[in-house]
């Protein structure tokens, strides 16, 4: 295919922050609908992109490059897309047309500024999720910073400027060794092409000495613990999500934090396979740390919205501990597990925005029996609730599944530890849904309150569609990312069996099983 | 043994342009800043023309540098790369003086011809292979920098920071010049050509002198170029100075000096490696902590970009430390890089000072964000910049200086290096935080009106900050180029000549 469509929904916002540039700053509705059409545009671009994705090839698709960019410090472009990027690239511009949507009457200050920021983001994730040139990627990782630092900052809410600064300067901590690791594998790469580059095909090739491999995989890992965030890095997270706006949370746990996890998939896992063995017992405990943890800290949490942010703690807790049980059903469940986070976690933001911009509060005790008074909103919340704590027939399910499959088969330990955490999930999420919907409405000002109407109500069903259709038909999506993840599994084992064969250890079968046995 | 007129034409023709100015200032009756700035524009668009018309020179040789004036003046890449990095600072200080000279300094022909002679002291420096004749340039360029520190006459502040400036500067001449010295002792010429061949037949007590004389001269530039401990007169006199001029004093002065040192450290590193390499090491560490940590506690915006620059010295020093054609090339981009991006946010900053730079203090930026949209966008591109992230020239200057370093092992430097870049983002964002997310005093201040050739600058900056951002190949091509000047260049001109 000659149309470079990567390049395309990399850079269709981009144009669309253009087109906004061009729109009086007062004529608000034109502006939302600007942003929305572009991003929907985008949208169907990489549905387009999803069906035309051949689930059989492991192999980058799409392939935009590698062309020259800066040629003396051999930097590429290049785009590509394969099973692991697949999802998260479908799944960007689906959560910001929904956190746009979301946005019609809660933003009415700076619009322009703050769809222009929106735009950016998007062209920025989806630039981290496509990008296969390392120089590249960190581009579009940093690039995607400062936008995402103004959403908080000037739409936030009361400590928006700590929450802000405090997300920017976490960042950049983890970014910045990347960075210099990024400078290392440059460097290393001579022997391999004609000149040095940070193309990934040629970087993937590299045989890295173990010892160096520990400490470039430490570099990356940092950066992207940080985002995840795994345990202890995860501080910046709450802060950010409780002061951001509800578009601002909708990308930043529905998104942002993918591209952490998704680092993690795309270079440490292939890149250093034997540090990734290596350190595979020490990121498996931090993830249960995180679940035990943010699943406890969630637990105590009066506010709604930290409750939520506390609950991303340990569902990313879940997808690190399915990635690095370095087997087909745990990566597998692990990429399904961030898209379901990202579709349950941005409605639940989505859902506690709007009963903010009702009451304007968000404390559990401020609520209280508004079942009653919100049937549909009750509803829509009890689904996506359901599908948070990973109720079969919901996509949760599926993900955790297969997760704590994986776990399971790589160390039983971690898997019913792990297990302790979806109990714990039941009980925080329940708990906080009963104070909030059942029971007597005793505030008189929530008697008030007014159900869905049409907009919010159009914004939250494709959130509930996707998460049936994960749920109850997994392999539409499933199916497509299965060969890429046999890549990297493979890539990985097969030093796992080297290491193993020299110190002695039991060898472990790494056979590709059939991932249906994981359905209803 | 000829003498090219050829090689030194943009230094004619730089220093023709000052005194035209000069000139056309005596018979004018009232002073018309329009007519300077304009003829400032030409002189330098031509300068910048011989420059390339100089590249051509270096073409037809096969690249092979060449000496003229009893090899006194080199004609390399190095040199006119920091040529043209001289021509563009000024040119952009040109336009973003003109009408701030008018305003605040009643208008003045001598402004500009000062800054013209400081300029071609610069490019003395940065293009001559005698020790004598860069401590001449360097005279050449600090006497009309004294003098502009003070010209704003208004303002008792600036007439201290021009008698603290010539003071430390005094000082700093004198260390150099007795550097050299001790090198002509050691070596009897002071002559870098001749001093590289007559290293290998010193005697051990030469050595010490002529280590003595490398680290004398060292602490002369150090002066000049800000680094710690020797930059305590930077914060003074960047806050006193009209806001033009210190944006002037920050870029070219600063890329000269460095430009010395870079010639005179490829000179005595290789040979000297274990006590001036531990020196240079501990000189960039201290230079950029030191500069970033005092900038997070400054309220007022030039003294912050003063305690800035120091910093920036540091990440060149960093480039000094590591040396070879790696550290002197990512070095020289840097300075490119640096003198753009800082000049861009002097140029915001003469403009959101307002009249008689009433409001320099960072808070007075508050709301800013929404009442002057474009400029506040502008600044925050130039302090992201500074910051150094990514899609920005000041990033890939930054990666640049960190690819150097850690291919030649330093390692560490590198890593004390991305540890301050982080620290240097804590108080360039505490501006980008003041304009847009603290919300603006009841008497606002108000910025000056947007002039024409400010507009200039600052879309000049602006492109150049973000086009060398995306696109800076062709830029970090020549600079590979002229990082090669160190000896084996140098060696090949020996050849040549004799």
């Amino acid at each position: 295919m000659n149309w470079p469509i990567l390049s395309w929904i990399v850079f269709l916002p981009l144009f669309g922050v253009a087109a906004l540039l061009l729109i009086k700053g007062n004529r608000h509705n034109a502006i939302r609908w600007t942003a929305l059409l572009f991003t929907l545009a985008d949208f169907v671009l990489t549905v387009i992109l999803f069906v035309k994705f051949d689930g059989s090839s492991d192999a980058m698709q799409f392939k935009d490059g590698p062309t020259i960019w800066i040629q003396s410090l051999g930097i590429t472009y290049s785009l590509g897309v394969d099973g692991i990027s697949l999802l998260l690239v479908v799944l960007t511009p689906f959560l910001s047309a929904i956190a746009i949507a979301s946005t019609w009457t809660s933003v009415t200050d700076k619009v322009k500024g703050f769809m222009v920021s929106m735009l950016l983001i998007e062209t920025g994730m989806l630039g981290v999720f496509l990008a296969t040139d390392l120089f590249l990627f960190y581009v579009f990782w940093e690039v995607m910073l400062i936008p995402m630092y103004f959403m908080i900052g000037i739409w936030g809410g009361p400590r928006k400027i700590y929450a802000a600064v405090k997300f920017v300067l976490f960042t950049m901590f983890g970014s910045l060794l990347m960075l210099l690791a990024i400078i290392a594998l440059y460097l290393s790469s001579s022997p391999v092409a004609i000149g040095r580059t940070t193309d990934l095909t040629v970087i993937m090739s590299l045989t890295i000495a173990p010892e160096t491999q520990i400490w470039l995989f430490l570099a990356f890992a940092l950066a992207f613990a940080i985002k995840v965030p795994l345990f202890p890095f995860h501080t910046w997270l709450p802060d950010a999500h409780v002061e951001a706006p509800t578009a601002g949370s909708i990308i930043l746990a529905g998104v942002l934090l993918k591209m952490g996890t998704y680092g993690f998939l795309r270079f440490c896992l292939p890149v250093f396979p034997e540090a990734t063995v290596y350190f595979m017992p020490l990121i498996s405990i931090l993830a249960l740390i995180g679940i035990i943890y943010g699943a406890l800290v969630a637990m105590v949490q009066k506010d709604v919205k930290s409750l939520v942010a506390f609950s991303s703690v340990a569902h990313l807790g879940f997808v690190m501990l399915g990635m690095f049980a370095l087997n087909m059903q745990g990566i597998t469940g692990s990429i399904l597990q961030m898209i379901n986070h990202g579709i349950a976690t941005g409605a639940l933001f989505l859902l506690v925005g709007m009963i903010y911009e009702r009451r304007h509060t968000r404390m559990i005790v401020d609520f209280g029996g508004i079942a009653h008074v919100m049937p549909v909103f009750a509803t829509i919340f009890l689904i996506v609730t359901f599908a948070s704590i990973g109720l079969p027939g919901t996509n949760g399910f599926v993900g955790e599944f297969l997760i704590l499959l994986g776990t399971f088969k790589s160390n039983p330990v971690y898997a019913i530890i792990g297990t302790l955490g979806i109990v714990l999930a039941a009980v925080y999420m329940l708990w906080m849904v009963q104070r909030v919907f059942f029971g007597e409405c005793t505030n008189e000002e929530n008697r008030k309150l007014v159900d869905l109407n049409g907009r919010e109500k159009l914004i939250a069903i494709p959130l509930v569609i996707m998460i049936f259709w994960i749920g109850i038909y997994p392999s539409t999506f499933t199916g497509k990312i299965e060969p890429s993840v046999k890549k990297i599994v493979e890539r990985v084992n097969h030093d796992k069996q080297v290491t193993a064969a020299t110190t002695g250890s039991d060898d472990e079968s790494t056979g590709h099983e059939n991932m249906e046995s994981g359905e209803n | 043994m000829d003498f090219s007129w050829r090689i030194i034409s943009p230094e004619i023709a730089v220093l023709a342009t000052g005194f035209v100015i000069l000139v056309v200032d005596l018979f004018l009756k009232r002073a018309r800043n329009t007519v300077f700035t304009t003829l400032g524009f030409l002189g330098i668009m031509i300068a910048i023309g011989l420059v390339f018309r100089n590249f051509g020179i270096l073409a037809t040789s096969f690249g092979q540098s060449s000496m003229s004036f009893q090899n006194i003046v080199i004609n390399d890449r190095m040199g006119l790369y920091f040529k043209l990095i001289f021509c563009l600072g000024t040119l952009l200080t040109i336009f973003v003086s003109s009408t701030y000279v008018k305003r605040e300094m009643r208008g003045a022909g001598e402004y500009y011809t000062l800054m013209f002679l400081a300029t071609f002291g610069m490019m003395v420096m940065a293009s001559t292979t005698d020790l004598f004749t860069i401590f001449l340039g360097l005279e050449v360029m600090s006497i009309p920098l004294y003098v502009l520190a003070g010209m704003y006459r208004s303002r008792a502040r600036s007439r201290e920071a021009s008698l603290k400036y010539f003071l430390m500067g005094a000082f700093a001449s004198g260390f150099l010049l007795f550097g050299i010295s001790l090198l002509f002792g050691a070596f009897g010429s002071t002559n870098m050509i001749e001093i590289h061949q007559r290293f290998a037949y010193i005697s051990g007590q030469g050595m010490i002198l002529a280590a003595a004389g490398a680290i004398f001269a060292l602490i002369g530039f150090g002066f000049k170029v800000g680094l710690a401990p020797f930059h305590l007169w930077i914060p003074d006199v960047y806050e006193g100075s009209a806001a033009p001029v210190t944006a002037f004093m920050s870029a070219g002065p600063k890329a000269a000096g460095f430009a010395a040192l870079f010639r005179i450290m490829s000179l005595f590193v290789p040979a000297l490696e274990q006590n001036l390499g531990a020196i240079l090491w501990i000189l960039a560490v201290v230079t950029m902590t030191w500069g970033n940590i005092m900038a997070i506690s400054q309220t007022n915006i030039k003294r912050m970009l003063a305690f800035s620059s120091i910093a920036h010295a540091g990440y060149v020093m960093i480039a000094l430390t590591v040396g070879g054609s790696a550290g002197i090339s990512s070095g020289t981009f840097y300075l490119l890089a640096y003198t753009i991006m800082n000049i861009g946010a002097f140029s915001i900053v003469v403009l959101f000072a307002g009249n008689g730079e009433k409001y320099e203090k960072i808070s007075d930026f508050a709301g800013f964000g929404s009442k002057y949209p474009f400029a506040a966008v502008a600044l925050t591109v130039f302090l992201l910049a500074l910051a150094g992230f990514p899609a920005t020239v000041g990033f890939v200057g930054k990666y640049r200086i960190f690819i150097a370093a850690i291919e030649s092992g330093y390692v560490w430097l590198a890593i004390i290096g991305v540890v301050n870049s982080l620290i240097s983002v804590w108080y360039y964002i505490g501006v980008i935080v003041t304009m847009y997310m603290k919300p603006a005093a009841a008497d606002q201040p108000s910025a000056v009106g947007l002039s024409p050739s400010l507009l200039v600058a600052i879309l000049v900056a602006l492109i150049g900050t973000i086009g060398l951002g995306l696109f800076p190949d062709l830029w970090l091509k020549l600079a590979d180029e002229a990082g090669r000047i160190g000896l084996a260049s140098v060696s090949a001109v020996i050849s040549n000549i004799l």
